[in-house]
């Protein structure tokens, strides 16, 4: 379980993060998502000890991510920001290698060979295991940091607009993923995400975020409420329902 | 978000202006003008010679001889220098249409500088005029390269412009240092790379005054400067021969940085820090703040020669070395205070 | 030269932050470190054997020490460099152009302001690299370490700052000198323009003990950088300690680079063009391959260059300013292919 409690971030006289509190529990994928500016990375990085807080505190497992050793806390729980620039050339094994790093202290073993091995598989990486990563289109590249962290073997699995720079097609396979981590491998799924439909589509969970404030948390069918969308996003939303799922339209 | 911004000539800085329009008014100038006038009699009466008021009012000889061979030129030569290559300073960033260039930031001072060692070995008892003259092609060139240079890195990048230019200033430097240790005049290469007045006499100085013709050209010029720095299309849409501005500001900047260069050294980063300062002060109304930034360089390079001339009595600090110290603290204060507003 | 536009985080420039280009050649990088070794030792014994005639007994050890000092320089500004690229995430960063040797020598300047040469002198060459050194780990510690440990800093702005820095150290450092007795600043003068020809062998020897110590640090660091070779938020999730880091990285670098100015003086781009061309060369990215090979490019540039310079062209000095030259045009290179995608 993840539990955040009163957390803030400040920068001079801005508020970015303003006394937020919340439980994710373990399993399935919450969503976290709100407007710009609402603070939703603010508060994913500093719940991922990215970023440091200027107050409250955050546990995860009972761990408390300021104070757990970093690399204790890499075994239990992985980030993956949006933007991934690499600054050296490395193929896309090498890459997914290093997700081992907090088990194998960059001396690998046998068992570190069979976890590359099956996350390269389990993101259909076979045959782009020896390419640079470098030489892969943006969706490939994206299912190649997702291979590292899922190398990283770790319960938790934090994201920051996992589509960001994906077309239709990818960002479909990228949320099935997803939901495939949660329900095949029993992940809990932590991620940033702009389109509400697709967190309302693929969610078990979704955290409403506004101007640095957590405003309202619960179900999709809960979130997706046109007055709850109205009081987080200012627009009107018609909620239509279609083959099960509370769809925002917002187009019109 | 835009991490290479771009330069501000936006409308914060035009709402600065206005704002800021009761203060830079034509009486402060003067005033400012009667405080550079007082910092001016200061350094006629500083050196290590006995050239008091009550001596010259006594009529003293020696004194007055003192007075209008060595001091009154010094005087003369430091504020037509400040003047000058601030103002140069000040023509460069409109062009580029960016805060942190400057001769010393570009190569123009360090291909003025090459100029000089090529003609000094390849005519050796050549004239002042000659050196000059050879030394400000070579300014136009290295600074023509730079333009160039710049066209390639099509985001103007605030940050980057100044330094690609002060990389090349840097090749420009290790080709002349190369050369210099060859003929064996390192000793005279540095003689022309830090700036000092301790040399001016009469009859040794009066080429300063070409500066002072050109920096009234860069001021009657500057709005065009100005529209020039908006690019190409902007300037030719507005019915200007964008090449031919180019052309002049070129000219003005590298004939005055040649001048300075090769009657007393370089001065660095005058021209960076005096425009930079005088447009937090009075915004950037172009028009207006050229006098201004002529009257704060000669009164600030007046105060670091007058700091070199006293703070070792009775050795002397050349100015070049005094201003290059302040010159880097403010402009690295100048950075950073970018970064704190952007932050 | 295609990037395939995928990620558009163009925070970084993408040929500063990444090789577009295969690498060179793809020969293991085992294979080049042992041609690299091959190719340097045959340098250096060139180097020492070339031209000997007269007395041996006076030649030989001189050129030992000659040899000597530019293989630690090599080794110093190698090691630093890729160390220093590798936890501020680029490829254009360097300690030198960062403005760390004008630190030193503005050290130096201030010591001998504050306590005179003569005292200075009298400490010995051990001592005063001791207190020089510790200076210089105080300070690059003070002033660098704010720069380097926040995130999403302008690269370009760290740059500009530390090139400003550099001239700024040096600016008050040639204020310094003016400010000191010219008989004193005659001293200083002799301590900065130390060349591979003057070295003092205690001052050589001080100077290995100091680099085998910081080497030691950061082999146990291998690993470790490695994975700061990610960036800093991906180094953070696989539990590496940034900040620790990035600090350890500093004192060695602070301490590499004190030696190789206290040596030869400052070369701003011989970093930059050794640790540039290992990376062309070396298609793996681990630091146990990387280093080495920098290491024995830079052995090969300063003992080939100083063995051409010297044999072929008749004078010595000169390498820095070749260096300079050279590297200057690569870096503007560098600027430019990342701006102009």
């Amino acid at each position: 379980m993840i539990h955040v409690s009163d957390v803030s971030k400040r920068y001079g006289a801005q508020t970015v993060v303003d006394g937020v509190s919340c439980y994710i529990k373990d399993g399935g994928i919450t969503s976290i998502i709100g407007p710009n500016g609402a603070g939703k990375s603010t508060l994913l990085s500093m719940m991922s000890r990215l970023l440091p807080m200027d107050g409250g505190s955050v546990s995860i497992d009972g761990l408390d991510v300021t104070a757990t050793d970093s690399k204790q806390l890499a075994r239990k729980m992985a980030i993956l920001r949006q933007e991934n620039q690499l600054t050296v050339r490395l193929s896309v094994r090498d890459l997914v290698g290093f997700g081992r790093f907090p088990h194998n202290n960059g001396r690998p073993t046998a068992a570190d060979k069979v976890h590359i091995d099956q996350a390269l598989e389990y993101l259909d990486l076979g045959d782009l295991a020896d390419k640079f990563v470098d030489e892969l289109s943006g969706g490939q590249r994206q299912r190649a940091f997702i291979a590292m962290v899922l190398a990283q073997d770790t319960d938790y699995l934090l994201l920051d607009e996992p589509l960001n720079n994906l077309d239709m097609k990818h960002s479909v396979e990228m949320m099935r993923l997803l939901r495939r981590l949660a329900d095949e491998l029993g992940k809990t799924v932590v991620l940033v995400i702009h389109d509400i439909n697709f967190a309302s589509c693929y969610s078990d969970s979704i955290v409403a975020m506004r101007q640095g404030r957590l405003i309202h948390q619960g179900p999709p069918a809960q979130i997706m409420q046109p007055e709850v969308l109205r009081d987080v996003y200012e627009i009107d939303i018609r909620i239509e329902e279609i083959d099960g799922n509370r769809i925002g339209v917002y187009f019109a | 978000m835009a991490s290479s911004t771009i330069t501000p000539i936006a409308p914060a800085a035009a709402e600065r202006a206005t704002r800021a329009h009761p203060r830079g008014s034509g009486g402060q100038l003067i005033g400012a003008g009667a405080a550079i006038a007082a910092l001016a009699i200061i350094s006629m009466f500083v050196g290590v010679s006995d050239v008091s008021l009550p001596a010259l009012l006594a009529g003293d000889q020696t004194a007055w001889d003192i007075f209008w061979i060595s001091r009154v030129p010094r005087t003369i030569s430091v504020v037509l220098a400040g003047m000058a290559l601030s103002v140069a300073g000040l023509i460069m960033q409109l062009m580029a249409r960016n805060k942190f260039v400057e001769p010393s930031t570009v190569g123009t001072v360090e291909s003025a500088s090459l100029g000089i060692l090529v003609v000094t070995v390849a005519v050796p008892g050549a004239a002042l005029l000659t050196k000059m003259s050879v030394a400000a092609v070579f300014a136009a060139l290295g600074t023509g390269l730079f333009l160039l240079v710049l066209r390639r890195i099509p985001l103007r990048n605030t940050l980057l412009v100044p330094l690609v230019g002060i990389m090349l200033g840097g090749v420009i430097a290790a080709v002349t240092t190369f050369f210099a240790y060859r003929f064996d005049l390192l000793q005279t290469l540095n003689s022309w790379m830090i700036g000092d007045f301790s040399g001016v006499l009469r009859g040794r100085y009066e080429l300063l005054w070409i500066v002072a013709v050109l920096t009234v050209v860069g001021y009657l010029c500057a709005d065009r400067f100005t529209m020039a720095g908006m690019g190409q299309e902007f300037s030719t849409n507005l019915g200007m021969n964008y090449n031919k501005v180019m052309m002049t500001g070129l000219v003005i900047v590298s004939l005055i940085s040649a001048v300075v260069v090769v009657s007393i050294g370089s001065i660095p980063f005058l021209g960076l820090i005096v425009p930079n300062l005088v447009s937090l002060a009075f915004g950037d109304n172009v028009r207006r703040s050229v006098p201004w930034v002529a009257v704060f360089g000669a009164g600030f390079v007046l105060a670091c020669d007058i700091i070199g001339r006293t703070i070792r009595f009775p050795y002397e600090i050349p100015v070049g070395v005094v201003v290059s110290a302040i010159g880097s603290v403010l402009f690295l204060c100048l950075l950073l205070r970018k970064r704190e507003r952007r932050g | 030269m295609n990037a395939v536009g995928n990620t558009a985080s163009t925070q970084l420039p993408a040929a500063l932050t990444q090789h577009t280009r295969r690498p060179l050649k793809s020969l293991a990088p085992k294979t080049w470190i042992v041609l690299l070794a091959v190719l340097a030792a045959a340098l250096v014994a060139t180097f020492m054997l070339i031209d000997l005639r007269g007395n041996i007994g006076y030649i030989l050890p001189r050129r030992a020490i000659k040899v000597g000092s530019m293989l630690l320089v090599a080794y110093a500004v190698g090691v630093s460099t890729v160390l220093f690229q590798t936890v501020t995430s680029n490829r254009i960063l360097t300690p030198s152009i960062m403005g760390f040797d004008a630190l030193y020598m503005l050290i130096q300047t201030a010591l001998t302001f504050a306590i005179g040469g003569q005292a200075l002198l009298s400490l010995g060459a051990p001592v005063r690299f001791v207190i020089e050194v510790g200076l210089m780990v105080g300070f690059s510690f003070l002033l660098y370490r704010w720069l380097f440990t926040g995130g999403g800093k302008s690269l370009h702005l760290m740059l500009l700052v530390g090139i400003v820095f550099g001239v700024m150290f040096r600016g008050i450092s040639s204020l310094l000198q003016r400010l000191i007795d010219p008989s004193e600043f005659i001293i200083l003068q002799d301590l900065f323009f130390a060349s591979f020809n003057n070295v003092d062998g205690l001052l050589l020897l001080v100077s290995v003990a100091a680099v085998a110590a910081v080497s030691g640090l950061a082999w146990r660091m291998r690993h470790q950088l490695d994975v700061l070779s990610l960036g800093r938020d991906m180094a953070l999730n696989l539990g590496v300690d940034h900040k620790r880091s990035v600090t350890s990285v500093l004192v060695i670098c602070a301490v590499l680079v004190a030696v190789s100015t206290a040596l030869v003086g400052p070369i701003t781009f011989f970093g930059l063009l050794v640790a540039s061309l290992a990376y062309q060369l070396c298609s793996h990215f681990r630091h146990a391959y990387v280093l080495p090979i920098a290491v024995l490019l830079g052995v090969i540039a300063l003992v080939g260059g100083q063995l051409v310079l010297e044999r072929v062209f008749a004078f010595d000095t000169a390498l820095s300013i070749v260096i300079e030259f050279v590297g200057g045009i690569v870096f503007i290179a560098l600027l430019l292919k990342g701006s102009v995608k």
